[in-house]
């Protein structure tokens, strides 16, 4: 019963989850400013890390969370860096 | 108990979804990242409030407090420096902005692109 609840609330948390990340993979397909871009890119990143944990949650892989926590990681450094491309560098 | 877990899973994908709204609806740059920054951490620290009660383990509860933690503390940091960086590239406002505070603060870095003054 448990089990079944938890299993339905996750296939429906994933399926808005991915709706959300079709609307991110619009704007950065079609972002007018390479800013707009690396906003999106940012927010998929968040987005692939809560997809993370969905499974985690589901699975019951405690193990996950570690990769959650790497990427958080990793798409922080990273954003900084573009800002600093956007900042400096000669192109819109 | 699951009924809570259950819910603190699909609110915090409706709040990812409403980022992924808000990128694709908003009007500029400095509008979308708004949406983006605040309504992500909140949907993130929910799944992650959820695996902790799903979880119910001491290891589990310090890694996602930790993850927590890092989002709220980075996020708004990337997010401050992305807006910079696109307000000095003169990125458009939109045009029913009703004030730009920056105006005069930072400056266009897009006068001399060759050479640029680190730590400016």
């Amino acid at each position: 019963m448990d089990a079944t609840i938890l299993a339905n609330s996750a296939w429906a948390a994933g399926a808005i989850l991915a709706g959300g990340m079709m609307f991110a993979f619009i704007r950065l397909v079609q972002g007018p400013t390479l800013a707009d871009r690396v906003v999106a890119m940012d927010a998929l990143a968040t987005m692939a890390i809560g997809a993370l944990v969905i499974v985690s949650v589901v699975t019951g892989q405690a193990l996950l969370l570690d990769i959650a926590l790497a990427m958080a990681l990793v798409i922080f450094v990273g954003t900084i860096a573009l800002a600093m491309t956007i900042e400096r560098g000669n192109f819109k | 108990m699951i009924f809570l877990v259950a819910g603190l899973l699909v609110l915090g994908a409706f709040m990812m979804f409403l980022t992924g709204l808000g990128i694709y609806r908003m009007p500029d740059v400095f509008t979308r990242m708004h949406a983006a920054t605040k309504a992500s951490s909140l949907g993130v620290a929910l799944l992650l409030l959820a695996a902790i009660l799903v979880f119910g383990d001491p290891v589990v509860l310090t890694k996602a407090l930790v993850t927590v933690f890092f989002i709220f503390l980075t996020a708004p940091v990337a997010a401050h420096l992305l807006g910079r960086a696109a307000y000095a590239r003169r990125t458009p406002l939109w045009e029913h902005s009703v004030i730009d505070e920056a105006r005069g603060k930072i400056a266009a870095s897009d006068d001399a692109p060759g050479d640029h003054q680190p730590g400016r």
